[in-house]
């Protein structure tokens, strides 16, 4: 058993008793709410008599089903128009705060959360959502959870909860340039396996960590699920405090203070025992794309694809051959020389200003290769706000990718930004899983954000490290 | 709440590691905003062309129509947290699912609705779907107490979080219930807790 981390700390504040099945009655700090998850527990909720227990800690937005053409009302597609007045009544009807576009602050819940300060240090935060991992970025306890669980913590702000062992995975060095966190992320998955974190939380730690910006961890305990695990942290520090001053709900003046206490005290102790360290070196880590079906098939962009007869595990294997059927590529064929027909910027893992920003950073004074469709959806309204205000919608436009609205857009295939037949697509998502953009023969390579900018102007995927900024100069 | 001892029935082997709730539920069947009609969509793309003939898989073969226990393999129901997956295998008619490992939301969100996640070893998942699919007419029978999985002759052994087999065994897998219970304890810690208000 861990001890002495920030994953005990939360745990035991927030354990309000231990229930007659010996699972723990876990109390929710904060409730993120989204459309598609949230109906059928409203209806529990009324079918039960029962109202929301802490609709103060209770907030919710629209992101997985919003059209991110044009968001006029009511939307073209009747079920999409049918879901947003469910969310609206119900929000209401339970007196939930609501962030929808009238408040300028909708966006993906995953990026809202942290951008207004809802997501705090040594919080446990729950969302019907699996990548709600995304906020242990603050040195919360965040986790997914079902559609029953969202339930049960609308009614009692509470989860039945079992304890995790908890991993400790240090990456020491430093990134090499051009390598940025989602390359440290699709590393971590590919090395310790798409199941390696299963009962797991991880605690990312080490001087990767310790220097990367707060939307870096972000991206990084994002993808902590298509690891295994379904909680990632990483430990609170100046970085994460900066970031939150002055944020819309950070605390204010003496609290503060207060705060900034409360918070270095969640922070693991120096000496505490985890189940598990693991360490891996920066100087290891390339720019990488997935060239298959589960999130760790992934490889170095200047690599080739691995050979699927020297993999032994059986079932491995298996998944590598339906990957290579599935992606129509071959075993041995350079990374490089995949030929992409769409290029996606978005999506919870990497819809945030600082993506967009090293994105446009490649498009800029480039075209976009003939063929290809490439667009951007920024993560929030605030953040295609504050785009804007820096001219990146500029830059993109110029470049030839389209400008959108804030969604979730093409990360999954609930609104009208889908793959279409067999297209293939270098996206800055999380999932890569068949079907996932929409089309049941549709290919996704995930990569950075730089990467895709890179993938959509040379038609392949391509290393970014060969286009150096043009004009960086004057950005 | 019903108490969940025994499960029997044919079981339905579906091969293969890593099966996401993507490939359970495609996303386009998430814009329902209830969860009735769920059971009509498990694996669609694996089982329908976009024409809507059929594909070859196990949940469209005849002799596994009405089956109530799933044989998986690896990271069963990994991916997206979407009760739709869960969802849709038991309005399906899956009563229990047996795998080499789960997800954990999956196999959380299993226990929620009622339906038991267990874990065997490989050789013992591959004994299973071995007879499931050389004798599809084979009735199993998954015990809870004695945590077996038995059929003809073959006894096998399973595993699951005790706090869970607990709730199932005791009916008290719909948990609402018993977190209501605490709800004076819970305003108390609320009290002592942060608030994302930023009030301290
Ligand atoms: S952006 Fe993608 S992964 Fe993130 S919440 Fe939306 S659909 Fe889920």
């Amino acid at each position: 058993m861990a001890k002495g981390t920030l994953y005990n700390k939360i745990w035991d504040a927030h354990a309000v008793t231990t229930l007659p099945t010996g699972q723990t009655q876990l109390f929710i700090g904060l409730h993120l709410v989204h459309e598609v998850t949230s109906p059928q527990a409203f209806d529990m909720l009324r079918e039960r008599g029962l109202k929301v227990a802490y609709p103060d800690r209770t907030f919710a937005t629209m992101d997985h089903i919003v059209p991110t053409k044009s968001q006029k009302r009511p939307f073209m597609d009747e079920q999409a128009e049918l879901m947003m007045q469910a969310i609206e009544r119900n929000t209401k009807d339970f007196s939930v705060n609501f962030f929808d576009f009238a408040s300028g602050r909708q966006g993906v819940v995953h990026i809202i959360g942290p951008e207004l300060g809802l997501t705090q240090p040594g919080m446990t935060i729950a969302c019907g959502d699996s990548h709600t991992a995304t906020h242990g970025a603050f040195g919360s306890l965040a986790f997914g959870i079902g559609t029953s669980q969202v339930r049960d913590v609308l009614a009692t702000q509470c989860l039945c909860m079992d304890p995790m062992k908890v991993r400790r995975i240090e990456v020491n060095g430093h990134l090499k340039p051009g390598v940025t966190p989602k390359d440290v992320s699709l590393y971590l998955i590919n090395r310790l396996g798409v199941k390696g974190g299963i009962g797991f939380a991880y605690e990312y730690a080490g001087s990767v960590f310790d220097e990367m910006t707060m939307e870096g961890r972000m991206t990084v305990c994002n993808m902590a699920i298509e690891g295994g695990a379904r909680v990632g942290y990483c430990n609170p520090d100046e970085t994460t405090f900066d970031y939150l001053k002055g944020k819309e709900h950070a605390p204010k003046q003496e609290n503060w203070t207060q705060a900034v206490a409360r918070w270095k005290a969640v922070a693991s102790e120096k000496d505490a025992v985890y189940d598990e360290v693991v360490k891996f070196d920066a100087g290891e880590i390339e720019p990488m794309i997935t060239w298959g079906i589960t999130p760790g098939q992934s490889v170095g962009v200047l690599d080739s694809l691995p050979n699927p007869e020297v993999i032994a595990d059986k079932g491995e294997r298996e998944t590598a051959l339906l990957a290579y059927k599935h992606m129509q590529l071959k075993p041995g064929q350079k990374a490089e020389s995949i030929k992409i027909d769409v290029a996606f910027i978005g999506s919870c893992t990497n819809g945030r200003i600082s993506d967009l920003r090293a994105a446009a950073e490649i498009a800029k004074g480039r075209k976009v290769a003939p063929g290809v469709h490439a667009f951007v959806v920024p993560g929030s309204m605030k953040v295609r706000e504050e785009a804007m205000a820096e001219g990146l919608d500029k830059i993109f436009l110029d470049a030839g990718f389209e400008w959108r609205e804030a969604g979730c857009s093409m990360c999954l295939a609930m609104n009208p930004d889908q793959l279409k037949g067999d297209q293939i697509s270098a996206s800055s998502s999380n999932r890569n899983f068949i079907g996932r953009q929409g089309s049941p023969t549709g290919r996704t390579l995930l990569m950075s954000p730089a990467m895709v900018a890179a993938a959509a102007i040379a038609g392949h995927v391509a290393d970014v490290r060969t286009l150096a900024p043009l004009g960086a100069a004057h950005v | 709440m019903s108490k969940i001892v025994n499960i029997q029935g044919r079981a339905v082997p579906v091969v293969g590691d890593d099966i996401d709730t993507d490939r359970i539920i495609p996303a386009r069947y998430l814009k329902e905003i209830t969860f009735s009609r769920m059971g009509e969509y498990p694996f669609y793309d694996e089982r329908f062309k976009p024409d809507g003939t059929k594909k070859e898989h196990p949940f469209n073969r005849n002799e596994y129509q009405g089956a109530s226990i799933l044989l998986g393999n690896v990271n069963f129901g990994c991916g997206s947290s979407r009760e739709h997956a869960p969802q849709s295998l038991v309005r399906w008619g899956i009563r229990a699912v047996v795998a080499e490992s789960f997800a954990e939301i999956f196999a959380g969100n299993c226990v929620m609705l009622g339906t038991p996640a267990l874990v065997a070893s490989k050789e013992d998942v591959a004994q299973l779907q071995k007879l499931a699919a050389e004798k599809p007419g084979t009735v199993f029978t998954v015990d809870l107490q004695a945590m077996e999985v038995r059929a003809e002759g073959l006894t096998i052994k399973v595993t699951m979080p005790p706090s869970r087999r607990n709730a199932l065994l005791e009916g008290t897998w719909d948990s609402t219930a018993l977190l209501l219970a605490n709800a004076t304890t819970v305003r108390a810690k609320a009290a002592v807790l942060p608030h994302p208000s930023g009030k301290s």
